[in-house]
């Protein structure tokens, strides 16, 4: 069976690509502090030295529109072409096309939807930078076939957070249950406390930095029995209007498993969001 | 029978302006340069396009009301914020419209400040 060499949880800063490139003058002050641990970040899942990828993501209104909107898709493809106009335009991303891992997207699908959950699916899907940020930030070779997974976040009625964990423990033991002798790492990424588009958008810190830190403690510790006690879908709306993206943390909680703790632990308060970044290791950190 | 509309029907109008205009470079500069004229065209045009099928299988219900309309045609973010728009769609587009009009942050912060009269639970979005 196919084994889990890494799970890991990170925020998808759309900024990090321009900031860590940009020289001289435009290279923002806060890059020089970024850089190096997305850097240790990026080691992390080097050296589990993974063959495929499982990327859990959330479409930002790209390809998922509101006269069609799952709230969990599979991507079952060939190849992923990525990134958008928008994108391009406003935070400098490249286009990029990734190759496809068509037989776990089908061992995802069938199991999934065995298991219960009614899993959409995309034979043609462009993928956004919810998925191309930690491609960037941790393979930014791009070189390895992966599998999406969308969530819906981002278009009410969302589902329950308790949803998200669960389908994090069904990916996990989908992957498990792969007959193949390839190597897996199963990455998800999110939000913390975050506002986009009202009132305490863009502020020296996220909108909610107390949020923040106690959800960088649920993550760490594993603590999926804390998390869930504190967090509904009505009370996302409170940190920020954009902090149901935390869900995904969730899911990869879920992966995870209930108190493991993360091998690797990191943070950025930047201005307008904090920056977070998480790895375990299923089966004990590489040597 | 013509059934009355939801106002989950109408914002879902909004959001599909917003999305809509702000995936087409030629869009964005035509809304930019003329609000009004940009918006009566789409609802005329565009508005009963279903995105995934051909011209002639279009819907046959979708309008504004005046108070959206008018909150298209004026570029009037802190309105359509208040009527519920998806807070992402609009911050993008007018991102793309106003950023380059001012310094590094300025817009976003304005665009903020426009919004502090407004107070927790904001607009419900759900469409």
């Amino acid at each position: 069976m196919a084994e889990i060499v890494a799970v890991i949880a990170s925020t998808h800063h759309p900024f990090y690509y321009r900031a860590s490139t940009a020289v001289g003058e435009d290279r923002p002050p806060f890059a020089d502090e970024w850089v190096p641990k997305i850097e240790a970040f990026r080691e992390t899942l080097t050296r589990a030295r993974p063959d495929v990828l499982v990327m859990v993501g959330s479409d930002h209104f790209h390809q998922l529109w509101l006269d069609n909107m799952p709230q969990f898709l599979v991507g079952k493809a060939p190849f992923y072409d990525a990134n958008w106009y928008n994108e391009e335009r406003e935070f400098g991303l490249p286009r990029m096309t990734l190759a496809g891992q068509e037989d776990l997207s089908a061992h995802v699908l069938r199991g999934g939807l065995d298991m219960g959950f009614d899993l959409a699916f995309s034979n043609e899907l462009r993928i956004d930078h919810s998925i191309t940020c930690p491609i960037i930030t941790l393979r930014p070779e791009a070189d390895l076939p992966i599998v999406p997974i969308y969530t819906n976040i981002f278009a009410p009625p969302l589902p329950r957070p308790e949803r998200f964990v669960a389908l994090g423990k069904a990916i996990r033991e989908l992957v498990e249950s792969w007959p193949s002798d390839q190597r897996v790492a199963i990455i998800g990424t999110g939000h913390l406390s975050l506002e986009l588009g009202g009132p305490r958008q863009f502020g020296e810190h996220g909108p909610d930095p107390e949020f923040d830190r106690r959800a960088v403690e649920w993550i760490a510790n594993g603590d999926i029995d804390g998390c869930c006690r504190e967090v509904t879908l009505d009370s996302l709306h409170l940190p920020g209007n954009a902090t149901h993206g935390f869900m995904d943390f969730m899911l990869m909680m879920g992966v995870a498993g209930e108190g493991a703790k993360a091998h690797h632990v990191d943070s950025l308060d930047l201005f307008h969001t904090m920056e977070a970044y998480f790895t375990w290791y299923p089966n004990g950190a590489p040597v | 029978m013509v059934p009355e509309r939801s106002a989950g029907v109408s914002k879902y109008l909004l959001d599909k302006f917003l999305f809509t205009i702000d995936r087409d470079p030629a869009l964005v500069e035509r809304y930019r340069g003329e609000p009004r004229a940009t918006v009566e065209w789409w609802e005329a045009e565009e508005a009963n396009r279903i995105l995934s099928c051909i011209a002639d299988e279009r819907s046959t219900w979708l309008a504004f009301d005046d108070v959206e309309r008018e909150a298209l045609a004026t570029h009037d973010h802190v309105r359509l914020f208040e009527l519920g728009a998806h807070p992402f769609l609009t911050l993008t587009l007018f991102i793309a419209m106003f950023e380059r009009d001012h310094g590094p942050l300025e817009y976003q912060l304005a665009y903020g400040a426009a919004l502090q009269h407004l107070s927790m639970p904001y607009p419900d979005i759900a469409t």
